[in-house]
């Protein structure tokens, strides 16, 4: 007979324990003062720990981030950490004060280049750049952290945690770090006797602090209709026209550009003019976008699951309940893990905008000297092949990517530039800059967002380019050429071969969707202004002060 | 099934399409026409395109059938900015209407003051418009400012408004002397966040401006609502002659002004002293809301 | 800024009553006078822009307009300030449509 094998197994929890023990013998219960939040992060926290900081491209926990960036790298180093988005200056200290070396992370948008130079200068491991659905995932598996700091609305005295409509990332993080011997610690705006609702029950938090002033959140969706341009309203028709009523799309994703909040604002103009209410664009995966307003009050949507929420959406939201995901208390729950799968699983279309895309349709947003990471698009803007339901969208897709016997279908992946950004750069490249960025930075691949086989359609204001029915990389090329205007790729087109695609069908312009370019005025967006958007929401949506014009 | 869609911003629209829909239709019959007109050589030498009408269109048409001049400013070219040519062209109209004897002239304002690539040139065009204004009034021809365009009236043309028989103005519209931005750069972001566009708009919005009776009208950020605020302005008003008397009583008001609202940062503060209830609701009040409790004031 | 001048075959556009003007020169905007030129085959331009270094861009742009627009007849000037070929194109469209009367 063999001996059992002699080992503990409860490592995690007795080391959960003695943190917690530290932490009560320095006196601290669970309500932390909010002048020894240092003290408390440097007595639970230990060197090597895995680290998860609650931040995304919303909500942050901007407070319990300052502070442990205020810890003594002395007593605090080496930390690994987990987090969504590297979005505050005190995110990259951490790594410039030595307090941590290894970054597993999404998107690091406004500190890409900061994030880049550390890299160069190996202060910065980069373990990898995720989506968000793969990072969440990993939470679970091999980069479940030891300590969470997370972002909540409120607290009440047992310890239970009201989110609020930014509820976003926080479940998923709280849930992996809560069951695998991890500590939790919450900042919240405030402290309330009793919760509108517990998002987060009191057993799964370990401390909470009254942060000095509310959480961070970045209005990050909101479009100023006055800024929408009459080429982008061309696109937009041609969109409609050309994809939207073309395959019925009714479950989707709109990325957060003003390509796409031009659709948005011609839903109930353009859009309904053509008979297509109840027929398109009526199941969202999507933020709260102001300017989704007047299509929601037109009756054009049925339903809307967030990521997140967005600056002052909250009271239109919570009025619109048969729309969006509202609790019995009356405010909205979002919830960044199950809306990605939405979006990748449940949605027949992905849309949206790029900075560069190549010969193959590979389309990236980054550019030298910079490491920004993917967030959640590569997740919508790819063809889950392990999907089996079937729509007459995905139906239609996959017959004209596979032919009429087709055994799968495919979701609708639409990149939508102008050819040009501003300051005459090419959107259309012979090279992404990614792949220079890779060399630079010696990553495993370049840092391409979307992949050229996912993507079905390209949208310019030269016309649509269906890549579904290309039967041959040469043509994917000349389809990409023949949208790509008077870009030095789009100059480089073989002419003859983009007329034959025009003739199939693969390449369609403007006049053969029965638009007229000079058609494409402001006049038919619904909402002009983010005025109009607050007319149109009855007075209950609120702007932040800086798209005010009143 | 919502109000937006009828509207025609005044706010967005160019400056011809604000004259196309303030004046009865096919009525306005351009001075100095892009294809005869010159641009700023002032600009070329800078090595900056110009643009054919250098900014301002002028010209004659019909108010509610009344011969009207008119002036409108092109705020997206340089920011409406007064440069030597767009200068003389506005100072040329307001000479002429004082031979002619329109019924009124009609500024449409949408700039943030002299062109400071033309400097002097700039300078002395906007001291011209200025006597030009009060030439033109003390010839009996009111002159009625429009401010409703997204660069304001600031700087030099906030003073040519405040000159004229009267404003109309939108919620969008402001009106100052130095700018948010000059004010942040010069006294600090504490002085001013110019930024805070909420806070911009009670101190310099349209609202602010009504409720503080520098302007005569408060109108709807519509073409068809400027219009109409026009005609009826012109309707009931006639121009008085230039009085010594009415300057003193002006002088006395600004001054009574000052002494009762110099010290209050944020307009929220000041409508509390005119005796708003509840300030903090302005920003949001319709156009007609806000009227009705201006005339509720006490006075 | 750069001057450029072009001249492009393009059929006639027929004749129009008065010079038309289109757009605004505003950051990524441009405006456009279209007049009556002396050639009816032939479209002239002249572009003051304040982008430097785009002609070849330029010349394709509007290359393509006159191939595929009847321009013939027609001298244009513009005014750029940064406008996009998309821009450009649309605008030349708006230009010409209002020059030949406003017919779309």
């Amino acid at each position: 007979m063999n001996a059992p094998l002699s080992r503990q197994w409860d490592t995690l929890r007795q080391s959960r324990n003695r943190r917690l023990e530290r932490a009560a013998s320095l006196g601290f219960g669970r309500e932390i003062p909010v002048d020894r939040t240092i003290d408390l992060l440097e007595a639970v926290i230990q060197p090597g720990d895995r680290v998860c900081l609650e931040g995304n491209n919303q909500k942050q926990a901007d407070f319990l981030a300052e502070s442990l960036a205020d810890c003594d790298p002395a007593r605090l180093h080496h930390l690994s950490l987990v987090q969504s988005v590297l979005a505050l200056p005190s995110h990259v200290d951490l790594f410039e004060r030595g307090l941590a070396n290894r970054l597993d992370f999404s998107f690091s948008g406004p500190q890409g280049a900061r994030v880049a130079k550390l890299v160069q200068e190996q202060r910065i491991e980069i373990g990898a750049i995720h989506t968000y659905l793969e990072l969440f995932g990993r939470y679970f598996l091999d980069l479940t952290p030891s300590v969470a700091l997370i972002a909540a609305q409120a607290a009440d005295a047992a310890g239970n945690l009201y989110l609020g409509p930014n509820t976003e990332d926080t479940p998923a993080i709280v849930e992996a770090t809560a069951f695998k011997g991890g500590i939790v610690i919450a900042q919240v705006n405030e402290r309330l006797e009793k919760l509108p609702r517990v998002d987060v029950p009191a057993d799964w938090v370990d401390f909470t602090v009254l942060a000095p002033k509310p959480n961070y959140i970045e209005p990050l969706f909101t479009r100023d209709p006055a800024q929408i341009t009459e080429v982008q309203v061309l696109m937009a028709m041609m969109a409609i026209k050309g994809i939207y009523a073309e395959y019925g799309v009714k479950r989707l994703n709109h990325g957060i550009g003003f390509d796409t909040a031009a659709i948005e604002l011609l839903l109930p103009t353009y859009a309904a003019d053509l008979g297509l209410k109840g027929k398109i664009a009526t199941h969202w995966a999507l933020n709260p976008h102001p300017t989704l307003i007047p299509a929601i009050e037109s009756g054009f949507v049925e339903s809307v699951h967030c990521f997140g929420s967005e600056v002052g959406m909250d009271n239109y939201v919570a009025a619109r309940s048969d729309v969006f995901f509202i609790g019995a208390d009356g405010s909205m729950r979002s919830n960044r893990a199950f809306s990605q799968t939405a979006g990748l699983y449940a949605c027949d279309m992905f849309i949206g905008s790029t900075l560069q895309m190549d010969l193959a349709g590979n389309s990236s947003t980054a550019t030298l000297g910079r490491i920004t990471g993917f967030g959640g698009a590569p997740n919508m803007g790819s063809d889950p092949h392990g999907r089996r339901h079937a729509s007459p969208a995905w139906l239609k897709a996959g017959r004209e990517a596979y032919g009429p016997n087709a055994t799968r279908g495919r979701k609708l992946v639409v990149q939508m530039v102008e050819t040009f950004r501003e300051h005459m750069a090419p959107v259309f490249v012979e090279e992404l800059d990614a792949w220079q960025l890779q060399k630079v930075m010696g990553a495993d691949l370049p840092p391409i967002m979307i992949y050229g086989d996912d993507v079905s359609h390209i949208v310019t204001e030269e016309g649509i380019a269906n890549l579904l029915l290309c039967r041959s990389p040469e043509e994917r090329e000349q389809a990409i050429r023949g949208v790509a205007g008077f870009t030095p790729v789009g100059r480089a087109r073989d002419i003859r071969a983009v007329e034959n695609l025009r003739d199939r069908g693969v390449i369609r312009r403007a006049e053969d969707l029965g638009i007229d370019p000079r058609q494409a005025s402001r006049d038919l967006l619904a909402a002009r202004s983010v005025k109009d958007l607050v007319r149109w929401s009855g007075g209950l949506y609120a702007p932040p002060s800086r798209f005010r014009n009143w | 099934m919502n109000a937006p869609l009828a509207r025609r911003s005044w706010f967005e629209a160019t400056a011809r399409a604000r004259i196309k829909g303030l004046l009865d239709a096919g009525s306005f019959a351009e001075i100095l026409p892009p294809a005869a007109a010159e641009p700023s050589p002032h600009l070329a030498q800078l090595d900056l395109p110009g643009a054919f009408d250098d900014g301002v269109v002028i010209g004659c048409g019909r108010l509610a059938e009344k011969a009207v001049f008119v002036a409108a400013q092109e705020g997206q070219f340089m920011g409406g900015a007064v440069g030597e040519i767009h200068g003389a062209k506005i100072v040329g109209l307001l000479r002429r209407a004082v031979e002619e004897k329109p019924a009124a002239v009609l500024l449409l304002i949408d700039s943030g003051g002299v062109r400071l690539h033309e400097a002097n040139a700039g300078l002395i065009a906007i001291s011209e418009i200025m006597r030009a204004v009060l030439d033109a009034r003390a010839a009996g021809v009111p002159v009625v400012a429009l401010v409703g365009g997204s660069c304001g009236a600031f700087g030099g043309m906030g003073i040519v408004a405040k000159l004229c028989s009267a404003i109309l103005i939108s919620e969008e519209g402001r009106l100052a002397l130095s700018g948010p931005e000059v004010i942040e750069t010069v006294m600090g972001v504490e002085e001013f966040d110019s930024k805070d566009r909420a806070l911009v708009w009670r101190i310099t919005g349209g609202k602010h401006r009504y409720l503080m009776g520098d302007c005569a009208m408060l109108v709807d950020d519509d073409l068809a609502a400027f219009r109409a605020g026009a005609v009826a302005y012109l309707g009931e008003h006639s121009e008085p002659p230039p009085s010594l008397a009415e300057l003193r009583a002006s002088q006395r008001r600004l001054e009574n002004r000052l002494a009762a609202y110099g010290q209050l940062r944020d307009g929220l503060e000041v409508w509390a002293a005119l005796g708003v209830a509840d300030p903090q609701s302005v920003p949001l009040l319709e156009r007609d809301e806000l009227v009705a409790l201006k005339e509720g004031l006490p006075t | 800024m750069e001057t450029l001048d072009f001249r492009f075959d393009s059929k006639p556009a027929g004749s129009a009553a008065a010079p038309a003007l289109c757009g605004v020169v505003g950051s990524g905007n441009l405006e456009i006078l279209i007049r009556t030129g002396d050639d009816p085959a032939a479209c002239r331009l002249s572009i003051k822009t304040s982008a430097r270094g785009f002609a070849d861009t330029w010349r394709a742009v509007l290359g393509d307009f006159a191939a595929t627009h009847a321009a013939g007849g027609t001298t244009i000037a513009i005014n750029d300030m940064g406008a996009t070929p998309a821009v450009v194109t649309l605008r030349l469209a708006q230009a010409l449509a209002e020059y030949r009367g406003g017919q779309l």
